[in-house]
């Protein structure tokens, strides 16, 4: 039973409204590992988090998370897979009324009835393990964009989850939080058992610490494979990713009428 | 020309389906609400945070407004009573007014924008920055843990905050009239206790309070958790919460004092 993969996406296609958004992914993520899902802005990787959370139900196909197919969970049973998964928000979404302490307290003191004794020292220890014992007192306001990032990572696996994903948790920072954080993610997967997602354009930064990567275009898998894999690849798209040329199977310009057409050149020169 | 009135009815019928269907989303978000006030019940402390913020922190402007709204009924009602050699009567005049009309409706404008205004943004702020999803990821339910708390909070400080609102108008009246202008103290005293009327007049005004207090609140919450989550959206859900709470307040008033003081001096 453990051996099945931790999470299975089959056939999934989700559009909002009418714009399709993800068509036919499938992807198998293995516990304990770090698997990468990368793609350009606004390609759908958010969404594809929001669909292994539940937040979002898939117009066909399914996610299945430790054997459970997650849109066919009911309200109790899909927060009860909740409380085993978490998820690391793009800007960290710390709550802005609690100091440090109490972000990572909030689920300990939400789901469990532990002593504020037994919360204090579980607190300190994340809190330790990501480097902030020292800032328990600070606001979320107070915090730098990378600080603010590790909080929110202390608070996600706040509970041991067996699961987290990483929403972009590379956006805007220099390049020492960045690979504190990437050093942090995969240390903390290893240590702690548990299995992460890591949505990403980061690719020099990922590419040294996952297992797997998918890279997403247009609503697809565009390719996948190992690290090493990745870095062989012949594929136009994964070498345009990799060396972030301007232009190549992922264009430049925004579908659009013809240039002329839009400066009005035909007209003048007819 | 049939094209255009076509796309004018169609308009004003979409308008209409529009807005009875955001009225039925608003009652299905209220029950929603009320469904989910267990954890903010047992959990007391999470109102008491928030009474602090929608209460305590709205209090000086509601004691400050009410000691100059007091202080301009009693010059006011002093000027029209001396006419007619009732100048003693000014105090049950400063005492009814306040009691029916002007604690609960002020009380509730000024609640409104001072404590409505700020639930709405802080939920919409919340939304915006994703801290709502990600209470969801963590299995905590926003509505009963964000939500409720709040709109408790709310509808229990409306009322305690009206009635501090006309007792401090009350005391304007007294330092205007008795105190500056002279008027006898006993006789201000003894005729607002005998024609203000604990029924008719005190318990119609809370009962006012508490529905201005549950409707206030209501908007606020309702505006915030649904407000697009962008600036402009927030701001925008703010405004809202402000214009309609002040119609939805002066509304009910009109229809509340219709029924409570029909056909009673
Ligand atoms: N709530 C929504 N309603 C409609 N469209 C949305 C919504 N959220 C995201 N989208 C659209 O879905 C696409 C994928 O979004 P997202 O998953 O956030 O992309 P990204 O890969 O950058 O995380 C985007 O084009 C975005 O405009
Ligand atoms: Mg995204």
């Amino acid at each position: 039973m453990t051996t099945n993969p931790l999470v299975e996406i089959k056939d999934l296609n989700f559009s909002y409204d009418e714009r399709a958004i993800l068509k036919g992914i499938n992807m198998t993520m293995p516990r304990g590992k770090v698997i990468a899902i990368m793609g350009g802005s606004g390609c759908g990787k958010t969404t594809l988090l929001r669909l292994i959370g539940g937040v979002v139900s898939p117009s066909s196909g399914y996610v299945r998370v430790d054997d459970q197919i997650v849109h066919e969970l009911g309200r109790d049973k899909l927060f009860s897979l909740r409380r085993k998964m978490s998820m690391l928000f793009q800007f960290g979404a710390l709550f802005t009324d609690l100091s440090v302490f109490d972000n990572v307290a909030f689920q300990m003191r939400e789901h469990t009835d532990l002593p504020e004794s037994v919360i204090r020292d579980l607190v300190f220890m994340k809190l330790h393990a990501v480097g902030l014992r020292g800032a328990h007192n600070l606001m979320p306001a107070e915090l730098s964009g990378g600080m603010a990032r590790r909080v929110a990572l202390a608070r996600s696996i706040a509970l041991d989850p067996m699961l987290v994903m990483y929403d972009e948790p590379f956006a805007g920072l220099d390049p020492i939080s960045l690979s504190v954080i990437g050093k942090l993610i995969r240390r903390l997967t290893d240590a702690l058992g548990m299995t992460s997602i890591l949505v990403t354009h980061d690719v020099h930064q990922s590419l040294e610490i996952v297992d797997y990567v998918y890279f997403i275009s247009e609503g697809v898998i565009a390719a996948h494979g190992t690290p090493s894999e990745v870095r062989g690849s012949v594929s136009p798209f994964v070498h345009q990713f990799i060396h972030s040329e301007v232009d190549g199977p992922v264009p430049f310009h925004y579908p659009a009428e013809k240039y002329a057409t839009d400066l009005n050149l035909e007209n003048r020169i007819a | 020309m049939p094209r255009r009135i076509v796309i004018g009815i169609r308009g004003v019928g979409h308008r209409i389906i529009e807005s009875v269907w955001r009225l039925g989303y608003a009652a299905r978000f209220f029950s929603l609400i009320l469904l989910k006030s267990g954890t903010s019940i047992r959990r007391f402390g999470l109102i008491i945070r928030e009474l602090y913020f929608t209460g305590v922190l709205t209090m000086v402007i509601i004691l400050v407004s009410g000691l100059f709204v007091g202080m301009v009924l009693g010059l006011q009602g002093y000027e029209t009573l001396q006419k007619f050699g009732a100048e003693t009567a000014v105090g049950t005049l400063v005492a009814l007014s306040l009691v029916r009309e002007l604690g609960p409706v002020v009380a509730g404008l000024l609640f409104a924008s001072r404590a409505g205004s700020a639930i709405t943004a802080e939920i919409g702020l919340m939304k915006a920055t994703e801290q709502l999803e990600a209470m969801g990821m963590m299995a905590v339910d926003p509505i009963a843990r964000v939500v409720a708390p709040r709109f408790w909070a709310g509808v229990i400080s409306m009322p305690l905050l009206a009635a501090m609102f006309s007792a401090m108008g009350v005391f304007g009246g007294y330092l205007v009239a008795v105190v500056l202008i002279g008027v006898d103290e006993g006789s201000f005293w003894s005729q607002m206790q005998s024609v203000v009327d604990f029924r008719f007049d005190i318990v119609n005004g809370i009962i006012k309070t508490c529905v201005f207090g549950v409707a206030i609140t209501a908007i606020a919450v309702f505006e915030g958790y649904n407000a697009p989550p962008t600036a402009e959206g927030v701001s925008g859900a703010t405004t809202r919460t402000v214009v309609t709470s002040a119609l939805v307040i002066l509304g009910l008033d009109f229809v509340l004092t219709s029924f409570m003081f029909r056909g009673v001096g």
